[in-house]
């Protein structure tokens, strides 16, 4: 899960983790209001979107009064951001973070992840801060210091001061790099983070450290322990079917193709993707109805696959073990009962139950076209949407 | 032979009292698997089926002499299950659940560490030698016992590839599911080494995905050690980048995650990797008619030239009809 960067300054100041002074706004009066109890001489307002590289694409502006702040965020809210990771639809801003612009010395970049080969949260810096961290990573190895941090011990000082060392850092910024990094640790460990990113992290002239950009990421698998964090899930920034189908205990994922896919399992479910990309189609989602999915489930699955309009044809693909072919042929059934199935649809059962689950489909008197196998289920599901025989 | 699984293995089943504990334990019990016991904390005393149920894994231990665990224990609880299961010297330890959080398996990992425990899973299929034992969710019909082993960080999509392998007349020595997880116990590797130590073993089927670099480290491990044929197949070839599909670790995050990188970095080790998912039993069919007559044929060479010296030379085996 991702939070916006507000809410990550707001969780990280919890924790001790220094960011500069600011406050989030829904409206530019609200911006201006926020800009004056800041009561600072320069303000940087910020376009509140799950999205980076928000600089290039002008949701990053620095201003110098109240009153421009007002200008600038009346102009921001309402905006379509488009940056290289929100794709070209782009996203519209909702909110702006207005901040204390601080004095530059110097940018940094800090970053924490799961290591899985180590099996070790590493933290990771570079004196290229401010950059795309994997260009720099690829171009330029030498320039990531990575430090693998103890799970038993936990996070010790010595570690912050190996990194700040490396970075040259000097003098009492060793120190206050070392806290720093030691509170960012233990709120990644406390809230159950999968990443979190400081780009840049900034040094001041007067000798400060600062998080001037926070990204956040969460386990998913972690969030039944963190109510309030899941609390902060922001649902304009999420694919409304994705949210839905996760509320159905489905795994859903829009893509831009005309053909929907029903799977159960999610390396079967990539495949099932890949292999109509094989035969020259393109698929519309990923869906994985899970191991135990029941008939109500199903029918859901086919529920959300046909809201998307782009969808032209379907090919559900299952081979049971703990799931049951005759349980799908019933969400099938009952599905295509609630709503009107106007497209191809094309079913391959293997595994448990599959003499029931045909029976079932065949006496349902369901205009639909059976595979036998994988390639044979993806070959027609691609020419039925074509038109083809 | 088979790797890590066979007859003598004797199994206990922690969370052998929920829902799908108990249905698994029965279909495993059906399949020929020693279940020895259970464990679920508060129902020691009673029994599933005639299954006696423990409160502690120690207790399990102690009363049936396991040497494996399966866990069923839901996904807040699991960790402690697994650490529990170490804890009691149990050598195996395959764990199904699915959802646990990383940094309780970071804790496992680091808990297992020096310990004899091989942790297989989480978040996995389990593990199936055919005809022998089931630790596992795995459909039982479609297996076969056979020559061919199968490591797979997916549940469903191995089944695809063991059907495709059965319908061609290929069986299984062993097959395994790594699980889909950031952070596993056994991994490609291990899984190899103990494939390329199996003498039953001829051939290796290793079923990756997108996300990590597990996929990068087994391919060099397979270049520099493993001698047997390896058909590979990546899923998620069209997966878009920043977007997790299913599994925990199936997500592309940058650097050389994606189906296309590893798919490149397999093939320039010499491995086969099949490029539909509808192939790959054809291709490891393939692969080992070639390599048979390969060996035949080099087997015949070796032949006539040892024919003078006299010696007996083992020749290939036929390939299996279909």
């Amino acid at each position: 899960m991702n939070i916006h960067e507000y809410q990550a300054k707001e969780l990280m100041t919890k924790f001790g983790v220094p960011v500069p002074k600011g406050k989030a706004a829904f409206s530019a009066d609200e911006a201006y209001a926020a800009a004056q109890q800041l009561g600072v001489s320069k303000f940087v307002v910020k376009a509140q979107i799950h999205a980076g590289g928000r600089g290039k694409g002008g949701g990053v502006k620095l201003v110098n009064t109240p009153d421009e702040v007002k200008e600038v965020a009346s102009k921001m809210i309402g905006m379509t951001l488009v940056t290289h990771q929100t794709g070209p639809e782009g996203k519209v801003v909702k909110k702006v973070y207005v901040e204390e612009a601080g004095a530059i010395a110097k940018e940094l970049y800090l970053g924490m992840i799961i290591d899985r080969t180590s099996k070790q949260i590493v933290v990771m810096a570079s004196t290229e801060g401010g950059m795309e961290i994997e260009e720099v990573a690829s171009k330029t190895p030498e320039k990531i210091i990575k430090e693998f941090i103890d799970p038993v011990a936990g996070i010790q000082d010595f570690y912050g001061r190996k990194v700040a060392y490396k970075l040259g850092l000097s003098g009492d910024l060793v120190g206050k790099f070392a806290k720093f990094v030691k509170a960012l640790y233990r709120m990644f460990v406390e809230l159950d983070c999968s990443l979190v990113e400081i780009n840049p992290l900034v040094l001041t002239r007067d000798n400060n450290i600062f998080a001037l950009d926070a990204k956040i990421n969460f386990d998913d698998n972690a969030l039944f322990r963190h109510k309030d964090i899941e609390a902060l899930r922001d649902v304009n920034e999420e694919d409304a079917k994705e949210l839905d189908a996760k509320s159905h205990g489905l795994s859903y994922v829009s893509l831009n193709g005309n053909i929907g896919c029903m799977v159960n399992g999610a390396g079967l479910a990539m495949s099932t993707m890949d292999i109509i990309k094989f035969y020259g189609g393109e698929p519309a989602n990923f869906l994985d109805v899970g191991g135990g999915a029941s008939k109500e489930q199903v029918t859901h699955a086919f529920k959300i696959i046909l809201s998307d309009e782009k969808v032209k044809g379907i090919l559900v693909n299952i081979f049971g073990g703990i799931m049951k072919c005759d349980v799908i042929a019933a969400g099938v059934i009952a599905a295509a009962k609630e709503v009107n199935i106007n497209v191809p649809l094309v079913v391959r059962l293997e595994g448990t139950n599959v003499e029931l689950g045909k029976k079932m489909l065949d006496e349902s008197g369901l205009n639909l076209i059976t595979a036998s196998g994988m390639a044979d289920a993806a070959e027609k599901v691609v020419k039925a949407v074509r038109g083809e025989k | 032979m088979s790797i890590f699984v066979n007859k003598q293995t004797k199994v206990i089943v922690q969370g052998i009292t929920g829902k799908d504990g108990m249905f698994h334990t029965l279909q495993c019990r059906d399949y020929g698997t020693r279940i020895v016991g259970g464990v679920t904390p508060g129902k020691g005393g009673s029994n599933v089926e005639g299954i006696p149920v423990f409160n502690t894994v120690a207790e399990a231990v102690a009363a049936t002499k396991p040497n494996a665990s399966m866990i069923f224990v839901p996904p807040p609880f699991a960790a402690d299950a697994i650490m529990e299961a170490a804890d009691a010297g149990i050598e195996l330890v395959v764990c199904i659940t699915e959802g646990i959080p990383t940094l309780d398996m970071l804790k496992v990992s680091s808990y297992l560490k020096g310990k004899k425990t091989r942790l297989i899973g989480p978040n996995c299929p389990g593990i199936i030698t055919p005809g022998e034992a089931k630790l596992g969710i795995m459909p039982a019909k479609i297996h076969n016992p056979g020559t061919v082993g199968i490591i797979s960080r997916s549940g469903t999509l191995t089944y695809e590839a063991v059907y495709q392998l059965t319908v061609l007349g290929l069986g299984q020595s062993t097959a395994i599911g790594i699980g889909g997880d950031p952070i596993i116990g056994t991994n490609f590797i291990d899984a190899l080494e103990a494939f390329n130590n199996d003498p039953k073993t001829e051939a290796i089927i290793m079923i990756g995905e997108i996300g990590g670099t597990a996929e990068d480290d087994a391919a060099q491990y397979i270049k520099k050690y493993v001698k047997k044929p390896v058909v590979a197949f990546i899923a998620g070839q069209t997966a878009p980048k920043g977007k997790r599909m299913g599994h925990a670790g199936a997500i592309i995050t940058g650097g050389k995650t994606t189906a296309q990188d590893k798919i490149e970095t397999l093939e320039s080790v010499g491995i086969k990797v099949s490029r539909s998912p509808a192939e790959i039993g054809q291709t490891m069919y393939d692969l080992l008619k070639k390599v048979k007559a390969r060996k035949k044929s080099s087997s015949a060479k070796a032949k006539k030239k040892a024919k003078p010296a006299g010696k007996k030379v083992k020749t290939g085996k036929k390939a299996k009809k279909r």
